[in-house]
């Protein structure tokens, strides 16, 4: 017995020996780091993370391959402390979700019985998953059988549910889905993605420039869930109430139903949402990720920027906005009629916005009251640039300056002011204020012409015509706006270009003077290019001209003494050069979008790029590379998703706009468009195909 | 040589350590889920069951028997192979990298796996020379990741049949694992 004893103490002593000797000959630097992140871990070596054990996990940590959040046992403390450790921004230890991207839809129950297959991972390898729709959820609920914490079940429609309060956000459903459909994703990330050619998306949503999950939000519509339709809306377009009255709604004309019916009217069903929550007297609450310190500059509080500010406090930095106007909104404010979009309902919009703890300034105008060099100083870690184009084009032709003659955004944004400081709306009185004459005439055919003829209107000038060079077919102007202005008495001369401004002794603008035109062969843009007629000129008798014929953004803050600004490059047409896919300028802590970057465009392209570079910004911010998108579906289409035919699909009425009649219109700015009534957006919200949500045989179901 | 032949054909199929002698069922089902993991599993073993049937083999023969402390065996031998892996990780560690990483995790696992245990006893009882025991432990462990690798593309295959609900996973691993044990009868009396 001793001698067994003594024998064992022998052994395991010289083990012990030469195990520590071998442990100082085979000694292996490590980063000191792993073992005080390994420190702030559980230390139960669950492996709930994935990895084998706490010491792996920590070691994956430092070498950047898992996010500090990684520990599921020690939660949000502990992830905050491990990032603390690795230096990185508190931001990222942020917790993380399942999220799943398919949201299933109506199924034929074949699925169930398909070759008898059970796993998705099986139906994976064997078919692809390929039924009607490669890329969507199969339904079989693999993620479900991964999950350890009891956070997953499969859903009554065949498609799997996150618990929100069980998941622990450790990833295991996603490594068990092989169509990457489940992922996990922390609020910011889901705020932050951009469509990707490989997702699921409906051809509405592929279109969108603000890229809002269309489908997503008509089914919470569909569903009386209105409340979350805003929530999904706001995902991707903090500006929904300004949207749902002003957008052109460009996903309208690639909806599917389109292709045997009318299009769903989204930007009603939007508007609708919107309205709903305005008019509910309470506002859904908006998350924000914890902060991270970091404070943006963002210059012009227009769509762009409003747009890229939200995005950038939700993910949890700093912004604050600067406006050259004395109140935010932009064009929005300043270009949009207060018939189109109530400044009211605008305000309200912006108020939910700047409440999340965005710093404003207005009436500060960037090159004249602060610079690049002052921001800089103050500690701003980025600069957003969006101050849109408020330059108009001049006319170009002889007599311009004399008196009477207008420009169509100053006009406009002068109507705009006058109206929101309080003075009676429809009034001579501003008409008088601005010495407007009695007719006027308003040159060219976009939104802005428009917006200025029913302007001029609305502040009782006898007649109004539009002077436009090209015919009604190639008006750039929304469809709807013309049919409006059409109804309210806005005369159009079409296929007229002017050549002269005629005055009278006084220097007050009597006559327009144009040559008529013909159309000829398409131009670039497609649309035929008019040709003058030779001795065709012809007097217009107008006391005002308005000159709306396009604008640039007002570069003038170039002229700042600064040696930076002055490597911030400008294209031609004075908007400022970006990178298309990541909107940072030539100085790399400078961002950009909206008009002042694309030139004059509509304002869902304004905030889908302000969240582009909101994205961009958050990675400036955090150190990393400021790269594209993968796979990014920025104006493509993803190619199987766009049909030509589409069978089965009974024609149902699309739902009308319903429209103050024309003679309570003309003699105020009360709202012309109205909100669709509850059960007609019900309806319209039924006529939806879910596209991208059914995925199997949908001849089976009933559409 | 010819007899190291016969003794590495009887370990690698006839004495399959996993199929016949039903050892290291734990791996067995636990790694063999995907091939990759069991490609992993397969060489770790081999490697350190190699190393094991050395040092045990010395161990035993200029130690305990000796000392005629026989009855020591198992206790000894785990602490001498417990050492050995905490040993060779930290060498693989410093010098090869590469190995280091391919193993991995796999190796801290197998540490005191019964597959190695008994491949080592084995050797012992059936008082092999050195070069026997060098033999017998190679081809255990090759037996072993045959077995395994095998095993697992049988269960890759399996997740795309149709399974009725209480067999599913690990039960119908263990009704196939029997089945392939069977399969494995066949060897016997081939040497």
């Amino acid at each position: 017995m001793t001698e067994a004893i003594l024998f064992m103490l022998g052994i395991g002593g010289v083990c012990g020996i030469l195990l520590s000797f071998a442990s100082k000959i085979f000694y292996v630097y490590e980063d000191p780091r792993v073992s005080l992140v390994e420190s702030n871990m559980a230390g139960a070596n669950c492996g709930g993370c994935g990895y084998a054990g706490c010491s792996a996990a920590a070691q994956a940590v430092v070498k950047g391959e898992a996010l500090p959040s990684i520990c599921i046992v020690s939660g949000a403390e502990g992830a905050a402390k491990v990032a603390a450790v690795m230096g990185m921004d508190p931001g990222t230890a942020e917790s993380r979700q399942a999220y799943n991207m398919c949201d299933g839809g109506v199924r034929a129950a074949n699925k169930y019985h398909y070759l008898g297959v059970t796993s998705c991972g099986a139906i994976s390898l064997v078919f692809g998953g390929q039924r009607d729709c490669h890329v969507g959820c199969l339904g079989l609920g693999d993620c479900v059988k991964s999950c350890n914490f009891g956070a997953l079940t499969m859903g009554k429609q065949g498609f799997p549910v996150v618990d929100e309060n069980k998941c622990v956000g450790c990833g295991a459903c996603n490594k068990a889905c092989p169509k990457d459909i489940i992922e996990v994703k922390s609020m910011s990330d889901k705020l932050l993605k951009f469509n990707q050619i490989n997702d699921p998306l409906a051809p509405c949503s592929q279109t969108c420039p603000a890229e809002i999950d269309i489908p997503q939000y008509i089914s919470h519509i569909k569903n009386g869930d209105y409340l979350p339709a805003v929530q999904t809306i706001r995902m991707r377009n903090p500006l929904l109430l300004s949207c749902g009255r002003v957008c052109p709604h460009p996903c309208e004309s690639d909806c599917r139903r389109g292709i045997a019916d009318e299009p769903v009217s989204i930007n009603q069903l939007k508007r609708f949402a919107a309205d709903y929550e305005m008019n509910s007297g309470s506002r859904v609450p908006i998350k924000c990720a914890p902060d991270t310190g970091k404070k943006v500059a963002i210059i012009g509080g227009g769509p762009a920027g409003l747009s890229c500010a939200y995005f950038l406090r939700r993910v949890g930095h700093h912004p604050a906005v600067f406006e050259a106007m004395p109140e935010l909104g932009g064009m929005l404010r300043y270009g949009i009629p207060e018939y189109r979009l109530p400044k009211k309902v605008l305000d309200w919009e912006i108020e939910g916005i700047t409440k999340l703890g965005i710093e404003t300034h207005t009436n500060v105008k960037f090159g004249t009251d602060f610079g690049l060099g002052s921001l800089v100083a103050a500690g701003y870690d980025a600069v957003f640039i969006g101050i849109g184009a408020w330059k108009d084009h001049a006319l170009g032709v002889p007599g311009e300056e004399i008196k009477g003659c207008l420009n169509g955004i100053k006009f406009l944004s002068t109507v705009s002011a006058l109206v929101s400081s309080g003075i009676s709306k429809g009034d001579t009185s501003i008409r008088e204020k601005m010495k407007l004459g009695k007719r006027a005439a308003v040159v060219g055919g976009g939104n802005t012409a428009v917006d200025c003829a029913r302007t001029m209107l609305r502040l009782g000038l006898e007649k109004v015509y539009m002077v436009y060079r090209r015919t009604r077919k190639e008006m750039p102007a929304n469809e709807v706006e013309i049919v409006a202005s059409e109804h309210e008495g806005i005369e159009f001369v079409f296929l007229a270009a002017p050549s002269r401004v005629v005055g009278n002794e006084n220097g007050e603008v009597t006559h327009l003077e144009y040559l008529r035109m013909e159309l000829g062969e398409p131009d670039a843009s497609g649309r035929r290019r008019p040709v003058p007629v030779k001795g065709s000129e012809t007097l217009l008798a107008v006391d005002t001209i308005v000159t709306a014929i396009g604008q640039a953004p007002d570069a003038s803050f170039k002229e700042e003494t600064s040696r930076r600004i002055s490597e911030l490059t400008l294209t031609r047409w004075s908007t400022i050069d970006n990178n298309a896919a990541t909107l940072q300028s030539s100085i790399p802590y400078i961002f950009t979008a909206g008009d002042a970057a694309t030139g004059p465009a509509l304002v869902v392209d304004a905030i889908g790029g302000g969240r582009r570079a909101a994205r961009s910004i958050d990675l400036f911010l955090k150190g990393e590379k400021v790269e594209p998108v993968k796979d990014s579906l920025q104006k493509k289409r993803i190619p199987e998703s766009v049909f030509k035919t589409i069978s089965g699909v009974q024609p149902i009425k699309r739902a009308e706009m319903p429209e103050l009649p024309v003679n309570r219109r003309l003699d105020s700015f009360v709202e012309v468009d109205l909100v669709l009534p509850e059960v007609e957006a019900l309806a319209e919200a039924n006529r939806c195909l879910r596209c991208c949500r059914i995925c199997y045989n949908p001849d089976k179901t009933s559409v | 040589m010819g007899d190291y032949f016969v003794l590495a054909i009887s370990c690698i199929f006839v004495n399959n350590i996993l199929l016949a002698q039903f050892l290291g069922n734990c791996p067995f089902l636990g790694t063999s889920k995907k091939m990759e993991t069991a490609t992993g599993m397969a060489m770790a073993v081999i490697f350190v069951l190699v190393l094991a049937g050395i040092i045990t083999w010395i161990t035993d023969t200029y130690l305990l028997k000796p000392l005629n402390i026989e009855f020591l065996r198992t206790l000894s031998f785990i602490l001498v192979i417990a050492s050995l892996v905490q040993f060779v990780e930290m060498f693989l560690k410093k010098s090869i990298p590469a190995l280091y990483a391919g193993l991995g995790i796999f190796l801290p696992l197998i540490t005191t796996n019964c597959a190695v245990m008994g491949v080592c006893l084995i050797n012992i009882n059936e008082e092999y020379t050195f070069m026997q025991s060098l033999v017998s432990s190679f081809s255990y462990a090759v037996g072993f990741g045959l077995a395994l690798i095998l095993f697992a593309g049988i269960r890759e295959r399996i997740i795309i049949a149709r399974v009725p609900k209480p067999l599913q996973d690990t039960s119908i691993g263990l009704v196939t694992a029997g089945m392939i044990a069977i399969c494995f009868f066949a060897f016997k009396g081939m040497v």
